[in-house]
Order: structure tokens, then sequence, then C-alpha cells
């Protein structure tokens, strides 16, 4: 059942700067200078990635006014899906730190993402014009301390597991939301695994086995730059 | 009188604006009868039906359901959380669990939104086997559900054809990847490896065998009366509802939009070298739905076929470091899985594992309409409604 296999002839490759997106995106900037206009000083920040995406970033008190708008005026009728970031470092790492070792120090400041952020928990909403299938992500800060934001279930129907979802997740409040239970964890369900400070407590219980069981990883500084190994196929073993 | 001048119904068509009237006529009567004390009815979390442990509870009136909601969280395995623990060429032994049915084609959009963030673009051989792999994954997906549609309304035949067929596919899979169910195949920058000699022609054969399958469950089943008087006019989901729940995949493309991520964006994978129909129903019931993934399996056939004539020689890997960092930045890539959209919205740090992942799965928006579409229906359409939405538990719970 398992033929020999053939090995791809390997040749150089064309460098990333030639495949590289166009720099000008007509249509996308249009659409971000439309929206600037249509929602006016809800704006805070926008970013056009051309041929890629556009992120636009709304204060607190306009998210829920600003997506009507966004459905509304431009036909982002398509909700594809709510979620919530948590932009402060993890004070845990990757749950690799050996429990003997001292804990190392960890970088704690909050750098927010595309459009920029002023506090710890962003939201993140992406539409969809359904007709020209053009995307848009939109952010918007939840204040520290009430982490509550508007709820947008009466502009999206679809938007109500989502923030249900982000309510249990990431302790978000959403005002105006008819029922936030539980999906997925238990009622009595303490704390908020998405949140950054909340431990992977498997990681914890028991150590991540690298630790004691430490392979070199392979390649030096060397191999770091000029990639593929002898075969020039498989580079992917550093894990 | 108002329900006919209700402007939902006039949007509908004929057919659907009957049956909008019947399920608004037997609300209103539900709402009549409602002092009734009424029942809970509750199916699941295990329960044939439910493909997996969907838990639904039903308040019933009669045969009527009142108010119906699933229970999430079976299956639940957080692997929004895990991401964050991982490197990013580990993340994909994670993700290809989400739809276990079609493993590969959730590698793909993760794969691709990294590559995006690091500027790399696979070689054309490996995006076309990517592509190849892809379609393979959704005729194994859907051949399955082909079959279990038929054991859903107490046809049994149709599900042993479904295996017997989809096995040919999984054997591919297997010999090109070496995993049935999780390949964990793809890699930022390629492929793991090249096809196996022999691979190709065996790949067409199978694709013969499977326009077969499909012809078969055409006349066993779409053929069907009672298949079509279960499922015709049945759960009905309007253009406008569908996309305010962001439905995807056939479920939108039955209720009429015409809208296929294969075909409307630009990503690195051969879709714009093959030609292919995008299939689209104007009723939006059940019958709609289930038509379309036997249309669509079709198409993905066809879709391999094209591929394995063109596909180009070269190698199957890009040169990437090989100890991966992803550089900082955001990047969203979804595409049209099995079950429709599903999307990698990908935060990094420039570290070696992602920062944060959201993992946009097609079955959570499919499934959060059905408080909404079973309300009024009877209790056995419960079942075949469910069933023409065709969701993966894990690809809901993550």
């Amino acid at each position: 059942m398992h033929p020999p296999r053939l090995k791809g002839e390997v040749s150089p490759l064309s460098s990333p700067a030639e495949t590289a997106a166009p720099i000008v995106d007509a249509t996308r900037d249009a659409m971000v200078a439309a929206i600037r206009t249509t929602l006016g000083s809800a704006v805070v920040d926008t970013l056009v990635k051309p041929g890629d995406d556009i992120w636009v970033r709304v204060t607190t008190e306009s998210w829920r006014a600003s997506i009507q708008a966004l459905k509304d005026t431009h036909s982002f009728d398509y909700f594809c899906f709510l979620s919530a970031i948590d932009w402060m470092p993890s004070p845990y790492g990757r749950g690799e730190d050996d429990p003997s070792e001292p804990a190392p120090v960890r970088d704690t400041v909050i750098r927010p993402g595309y459009t920029g952020g002023d506090t710890r928990m962003q939201m993140l909403v992406r539409l969809v014009n359904s007709v020209t299938h053009l995307g848009i992500n939109i952010k918007a800060d939840v204040p520290n301390g009430s982490f509550t934001i508007d709820s947008i279930c009466t502009v999206f129907a679809g938007a109500n597991w989502h923030e249900r979802e982000a309510h249990e997740m990431f302790g978000i409040g959403f005002t105006g939301h008819p029922d936030l239970r539980n999906m997925y964890l238990p009622i009595d369900f303490e704390g908020y695994p998405m949140r950054k400070d909340f431990p992977l407590l498997a990681r914890m219980v028991k150590p991540w086995p690298g630790i004691v069981d430490v392979e070199p990883l392979p390649g030096g500084t060397d191999d770091e730059k000029d990639g593929a190994n002898e075969d020039g196929v498989k580079v992917e073993g550093a894990s | 009188m108002t329900i006919l001048n209700d402007p939902v119904s006039a949007k509908l068509g004929n057919r659907q604006q009957l049956s909008y009237i019947a399920s608004q006529a037997a609300d209103a009567r539900l709402n009549v009868e409602l002092e009734t004390e009424g029942m809970t009815l509750n199916i699941g979390p295990q329960h044939p039906a439910t493909h997996g442990t969907l838990r639904i509870i039903a308040r019933l009136d009669g045969e009527q359901v009142v108010w119906a909601e699933p229970s999430c969280g079976y299956m639940h395995r957080g692997y929004e959380k895990l991401t964050e623990v991982r490197t990013f060429p580990q993340v994909t032994s994670l993700i290809n669990r989400i739809d276990w049915l079609g493993s590969f084609a959730n590698e793909v959009p993760f794969i691709l939104a990294a590559e995006k963030l690091m500027n790399v673009e696979a070689p054309p051989r490996a995006q076309w086997i990517r592509t190849i792999l892809f379609e393979l994954s959704r005729i194994a997906n859907v051949s399955l559900f082909l079959g279990d549609l038929g054991v859903q309304m107490g046809a049994i035949t149709p599900v042993f054809l479904a295996f017997r067929d989809r096995e040919y596919v999984l054997n591919l899979i297997e010999s090109a990847t070496g995993g049935r169910f999780h390949p964990n195949f793809d890699r930022i920058g390629g492929l793991k490896d090249d096809l196996p000699a022999g691979w190709i022609d065996e790949t067409k054969v199978v694709m013969k065998k499977l326009r077969n399958f499909c012809d078969e469950i055409e006349t066993l089943l779409f053929g069907n009366e009672i298949f079509q008087s279960r499922t015709r006019g049945i759960g009905v989901i309007p253009r406008d509802v569908a996309l305010q729940y962001g439905l995807s995949g056939a479920n939108l493309r039955a209720s009429g939009v015409d809208w296929d991520l294969r075909r409307d964006q630009t990503i690195p994978l051969a879709y714009d070298k093959v030609d292919f129909k995008v299939w689209t129903h104007p009723d939006g019931d059940s019958f709609a739905r289930c038509w379309i993934r036997l249309q669509e399996t079709r198409e993905a056939t066809k879709i391999v076929d094209q591929l394995l004539d063109g596909i180009p020689s070269g190698p199957v890997m890009a040169k990437v470091p090989k100890i991966i960092k992803v550089p900082e930045g955001e990047a969203w890539v979804s595409t049209e899985n099995p079950l429709g959209e599903m999307g990698y919205y990908v935060v990094s740090r420039g570290d070696l594992g992602p920062f944060r992942v959201k993992i946009r799965s097609a079955s959570f928006n499919n499934i959060s309409i059905t408080p909404w579409l079973l309300r009024g229906v009877y209790v056995p359409d419960i079942i075949t409604i469910l069933a023409s939405l065709y969701f993966i538990l894990g690809d809901i719970d993550r």
C-alpha cells in the first residue's frame, strides 16, 4: 500500500520580495475613506494591508452603532465571527518552565496589535460584504476593570453565541445580551480560561516533559540562516 | 392577512412563501394553545442522530417544538488556549482534530495564515498537492454525510455505500500522507513530502468510483419519495437570516447566496487553475442543503481530476528556516472547508508560538441558528434539519 516516494527536485526559489503583494489597494483604500466619512469621530484608527485586509478600530461607546452603520451603509451583511483578544503577555510563558528553577523574568508591558489599543482586552469582529466579498476586521477597546461593552445581538442575531463564548472565556460583559449562560464550562466554574493570567492547568499539574527530556534543537545558529537541510525537503523538525 | 404582507415572506419564492406562512400559522396556534404544560424532551448527549455529543433540549407542545436549544461543550478541548503554548509547526497536529472527517482541510488555513505573516509562499507543486488533498478531504467528509443522511430517515443502505467508497479516499490520503484521519502533512512553506509513485493514476480511478457513488446516492436517496417529503420545505432558512447568523458553505449556498471562498478570494491554492461550478439553490430548505452537498462532491471529484492532469513539477517545500519564528503581525485566512468557512485569526508576537489564535469554525455558526430554526417544527423534523445542517461536534466545540 505504500509505494516508494518520489523525492521532489530542489531548485532555488524566488525570494519573498518578488512575490510581494501590490503596494496600492484602491478598493480597500476607498472603502476605508468611505467608512471614515460614515462613522466620523467614532473611528480611532484604521489600517489597510494592500491586497489583504482592513482593520478599523472604533470607540467603545460607538461599538454597536458603528457595526450597525457598517451593516446598513456599507452592506457588511455577513457576520463572520466575534471574539476578544487579551493583549497582556502571559505570566506563565508557554508553560515550559522548570519548577525547580527560579521563575524567569517576563515582559509585562501590554502592547496592542494593529490599529493600537489602550486597554488590556479588545473586541474583534469580522464582517464581510456578501456581494463584493470584501472583509473588514473591527476592533474596540473593552474598559479595564468593568470589562463591559455593548452587545451586538440586535444587529447580528448570530453574535449571540459568540458573545456567550467571549463572556465565559474572557469574562467580558455584554450589555443588552439576552442570555449570557456558559456554553462550554460548568455553571460554577471560576475564572476565565482564555485570559492570559489564567494558567493552563495541564502544564501546572505535570511539568512539560521537554524539561527533563531535552533534545538539542536541530542546527545551531548557522543552520538557522540557510534553511533547508541536506535533502532540502524536510525542514520542520524545529520542535 | 398580515402574514401575507409580512416583509420577510414577500421576499421568498412561491414554495418557500407557503412553508413560511405555514410556520407562522403554527406559531400563532402555539401561542393560543400555550396554556398546556408542555413537555421537555432531551435528545443526547449520547444519541445516534446527534453526530457526537450534542445535546438538544426541546420543549414540546404535543408534537411541535416550542423552544429548542442545543447544549454544547461536551467535547470542548480548549484548542485556542492550547495553541498559545505550542510552536507554529506543532499547532497543525492539534487543529486537524477540529473537524476530524476532513482533517487535512483544517491545517491549510492556519498554515496559509502563518505563511502570510512570514511572507513565504509554497512552491506551485505544493500548492497543487495541497489543493488536491483539500478536495479529497472534502470528498471523504461529504460522502459520509450523504450516507448518513439516509440513516437519519431510516434508510440503512446509503451508509454502507458511503463507508465503502470513503475508504478508497482515505486509502489515498493515507498513502500520500501516512495518516488516515490526521495527516498532519502541511508545513509552513510547503508539504512534508512529495506524492508517492503511482498515486495520480490510482486517484483517477477512485474519482470515477466516487462519481458512481454520487449517482447511486442520487437515485437511491434524492429521488426517493419519502426522502423528498421529509426534507422539502422543512427547515427553511431565508437568505438574510443565513447571512446574519454567519452560515457558510453549502448551508449558505442552499439559501441562494452565490459565494464560495474557493472562487471568490485570492488565495495561494490552485483553485484559479481549474474550472468548476459553484452550485446554489433558491429554496433554503433541508433538501436544498443536501442537494448542494451532493453536487459539491461531484464538483470536487472533477476538480481533483483537472488538478491531477496539470500538476507542475518542482520542489514541495520552500526555503524556510529550521526554527520557525513568525514575524509580529495579525493575519486572517479562511478557506472553504467541507463544513463551510473555516478561518484562523492569528496574532504573532515574533515568537516561536502564536500569541493568540481565534479559530472560526463553520459548525459553530451553522448550529447557532438552531434555536431560531427549530421553533415550530415537528419532532421527527428535528433530526432531518440537524442532519441537513451537517455539523461535526469537534468543529462546534473546538
